[in-house]
């Protein structure tokens, strides 16, 4: 597939955002909280969620041909998962902000509110990975491991951002988060190494012999019927060599997962530290989301492989 | 129920590109707005069209056959781009099967071409809204036609006979015998996705 920014940048963030939230609420569950001041904390650590939440949300207007539109996506959620997100991801950035406002308020009933919004944040993750685990032909894309990855990179890189805010903000919490984001980046990359290597075995199911119905071990395409440009050459396709793929693997590989990782274990998490560490890992995870879709080969190119 | 659809002689198609002309030309000038072109005059030329004529070379010198394929929507039975779209803008009728997309409720997110494994739809760059082939729904509805030209324009256009249309659920229709007949056969049948257009397969020369 040929990968759009618009959609890799709101994957990318609101998985950051999601896994910031939920390595706050975790914080609150371990005890963090009980005073007014660290109440605050939670409050504006919340509030940095919805932002990335909300830039994500921004992204995916650049997605739409029809942005002015897009109050209709909404309207499909029994059979859509992509109307479905389209729901998940305001309620989610909502039940965030409620969390978020009873902490600067110092009102109750805020492990509630934040158990909704787990709930609401796993909704989000299902419905984001199964917009491209429910298209089966996309083979690279039609497996758990989707999902799995989804929540593992948003996890990996939200707790990082939580470690870096700790750093800034309630030191006590460092070493815990940084070990919690350390863990959680290596679990994320031993379930992408999985995906990589199950893609890399990937038989394709269509073959030029299906696609056009006929059993003849040779078959050469000698046109396509025109010889320009069209939506069908554009979409599907990166336009990139192979070598240059190959090369955005072994960048996602490094900046993504195995830098983070080796920063983490850094003996004293400065907040510069931490700062250079959510970087290089949210960069690497963009190159991650650009190869994500560059991989996957749409069947529909079996009939786009020869000008004329 | 009735399911209209294009049955395709690849026997006897001659890969004129006729059928390709005429749909453009009818689809631009319909009453759902034009199939537009981007630069069309200048070096990389781009445009929708709802229909095209690929060319394969089968087999292994000097043993082989050229085969023309004209491709469109198959307005599949159980269409894998329906229930994708978020706004219900891409749709299948339910009086004749034909797969259709409302241009005044699509966004424009593309999410349903991603789902179709045949690359059946494209933008229309001009208006950001999925376009795809209608099967001519404003000729073949269109009673102040004479009956003889309530067909879709692709078939009209074709020299050869090589496009036939009908309702494949009518086991009487001349598209259904020709199906059963000369054992039209369902592209990527591997994806379930029950493609109602059909395609008719070379036959040996006596």
């Amino acid at each position: 597939m040929q990968p759009a920014f618009s959609v890799i940048f709101l994957t990318v963030l609101i998985g950051a955002g999601q896994g910031l939230f939920l390595a706050l609420f975790a914080c609150e569950l371990g005890g963090f909280g009980a005073r007014p001041d660290e109440r605050m904390l939670l409050a504006q650590g919340g509030a940095i969620a919805v932002v990335f939440n909300a830039l994500g949300l921004l992204a995916s207007f650049f997605h739409l041909g029809r942005p002015e539109r897009a109050w209709r996506a909404a309207a499909m959620w029994r059979t859509s998962w992509l109307s479905r997100e389209v729901i998940a991801l305001p309620l989610f950035m909502a039940s965030c902000a409620a969390w978020s406002a009873a902490h600067a308020l110092q009102l109750p009933g805020t492990r509630l509110l934040g158990l909704f919004g787990v709930l609401v944040c796993a909704a989000l993750f299902l419905c984001t990975a199964m917009i491209y685990a429910s298209l089966k032909f996309l083979q690279e894309w039609a497996s758990p491991l989707t999902l799995v990855n989804f929540v593992l990179m948003g996890c990996a890189s939200g707790t990082t951002l939580a470690a870096l805010f700790a750093s800034v903000a309630a030191v006590q919490w460092v070493p815990t988060l940084a070990w919690a984001a350390l863990l959680l980046t290596l679990a994320a990359l031993a379930a992408r190494a999985a995906s990589l290597i199950r893609n890399a075995r990937l038989k394709p199911r269509s073959t030029l012999q299906s696609a056009i119905g006929i059993r003849q071990p040779v078959i050469r395409q000698r046109s396509q019927g025109f010889m320009g440009s069209s939506y069908n050459t554009r979409e599907f396709f990166h336009g990139k060599s192979a070598q240059a793929l190959r090369s955005i693997k072994w960048v996602f590989l490094v900046a993504g997962f195995v830098v983070p990782a080796a920063l983490l274990t850094s003996a004293e998490p400065t907040p510069a530290l931490l700062l250079l560490t959510a970087l290089i890992q949210l960069a690497g995870l963009v190159a991650e989301r650009w190869f994500f879709f560059a991989q996957a080969n749409h069947p529909q190119n079996l009939y786009y492989q020869a000008v004329s | 129920m009735t399911q209209l659809a294009l049955v395709i002689d690849l026997n006897v198609c001659v890969g004129c590109h006729a059928c390709v002309t005429s749909c453009k030309q009818w689809n631009t000038s319909g009453s759902a707005g034009p199939l537009t072109d981007d630069n069309p005059y200048g070096s990389d030329p781009s445009g929708s069209f709802f229909n095209r004529v690929q060319t394969f070379e089968v087999g292994e010198y000097p043993n082989t056959q050229t085969v023309h394929f004209p491709k469109s929507c198959l307005h599949c039975e159980d269409p894998p781009c329906v229930p994708v779209c978020p706004t219900g803008a891409s749709y299948k009728r339910k009086e004749d099967g034909i797969v259709l997309v409302d241009y005044d409720k699509c966004i424009g997110c593309k999410y349903c071409s991603w789902a179709c494994p045949y690359g059946a739809r494209e933008i229309d760059e001009s208006r950001q809204v999925m376009t795809k082939c209608t099967l001519c729904v404003d000729r073949i509805t269109d009673t102040t036609l004479p009956a003889s030209e309530r067909k879709p324009a692709c078939v009209m256009a074709c020299p050869t006979n090589a496009r036939l249309f009908g309702d494949i659920h009518d086991p009487q229709s001349e598209v259904s015998e020709a199906i059963r007949e000369r054992g039209g056969y369902e592209l990527m049948p591997e994806w379930g996705t029950r493609p109602a257009n059909h395609y008719l397969p070379r036959r040996q020369a006596d």
